[in-house]
């Protein structure tokens, strides 16, 4: 197998190591936002097998043959260094994609999951992906114009999430918000492990 | 029978869709020769003219050759081709097989990044 670990190529050509965060929520709960303000995103096109669950919703008849079907997912990239990138992977918003995920979060160093405070109930599916799965994850309380504003309390409770999971207040279109969140999953996941990331010298 | 179709085909607009099918460029393969391609594996050519390119490599082959001159991620490949990922895993794996690429794959997933690493990536997205 000529798959090999190492930081450079035989040509002295640097291999970088890529982390991998995923961005979760309900439809419309933004996470193309979030991941446009905070990164430069790029579509991704996966082709996946249709699975039963899809077949009720995708009318195949007369198509029987077609056994496959494209999801865009959105896609960015942070340089944190010539060494280090992080990739977001929003992932896709409707439930039906889920086999998606099982690829998506493997590996991935955490989540960020987006609640609507207007539809909490849409983040449920991400919240019990990522806790049955032992996925570190964070969750960010998108407060959209208009929308009534809860204390992350509030939302803890009404998620009935663990007492060491991160709830932050966050706008998806703010650049410095979604930065918050990331460095919060970064910590997080640090903390999880037992060794709290050092504060940054001032 | 139908008329043999025209040259004009007012339906081949762009909401058409692609006309080519995604897998018609690997000969209908679905699986990478020589396994699997993680999304954050890197791929990197080998030298230029270092070896015979054989005839049988498609344009999209030559695309991922050039691209893949400085190490890539496999999610960025299919990105930047704007192809779905199943394809480019098995144009991939074409390359891969005839030597022209190589592959570094990813820590294992149960193997988390140390410390030095999760404080580059906070150092770094605070400074975004």
């Amino acid at each position: 197998m000529d798959s090999v670990r190492s930081d450079t190529d035989p040509a002295g050509r640097r291999v970088p190591l890529a982390l991998k965060i995923l961005v979760a929520g309900g439809f419309g709960a933004g996470k193309t936002t979030m991941v446009g303000a905070v990164s430069e995103i790029r579509p991704l096109q996966t082709e996946e097998v249709l699975t039963a669950a899809s077949v009720d919703t995708d009318d195949i008849s007369g198509v029987e043959a077609k056994s496959t079907t494209t999801v865009a997912m959105d896609f960015g990239r942070i340089t944190i260094n010539d060494e280090v990138l992080v990739y977001l992977f929003g992932t896709p918003g409707q439930d039906r994609f889920w086999f998606l995920w099982d690829e998506l979060a493997y590996g991935a160093l955490g989540a960020v999951v987006l609640a609507d405070t207007r539809r909490l109930a849409d983040c449920f599916p991400s919240v019990d992906y990522f806790e049955r799965r032992g996925t570190p994850f964070v969750v960010g309380v998108n407060c959209f114009d208009g929308a009534q504003r809860y204390s992350p309390e509030s939302v803890r409770a009404a998620l009935d999430l663990d007492p060491d999971v991160p709830v932050l207040l966050c706008d998806a279109r703010e650049r410095e918000s979604g930065k918050q969140l990331l460095i919060a999953l970064v910590e997080h996941v640090a903390q999880r492990r037992g060794d709290p990331v050092p504060a940054a010298a001032p | 029978m139908g008329e043999a179709p025209g040259p004009h085909h007012d339906w081949l607009d762009g909401e058409a869709g692609p006309v080519v099918r995604p897998y018609a460029m690997t000969a209908g393969r679905v699986q990478p020769a020589g396994g699997g391609f993680d999304l954050m594996a890197f791929v990197v050519a080998g030298a230029p003219g270092g070896a015979q390119l054989p005839p049988s490599l498609q344009p999209e082959h030559h695309t991922i050759l050039a691209i893949t001159q400085q190490p890539i991620s496999v999610a960025e490949v299919a990105s930047q081709l704007d192809l779905a990922v199943g394809v480019v895993r098995v144009l991939l794996g074409d390359l891969l097989s005839a030597g022209l690429i190589a592959m570094y794959e990813p820590p294992a997933a149960a193997e988390l990044p140390d410390d030095r690493i999760l404080k580059a990536v906070v150092d770094g997205l605070r400074a975004l």
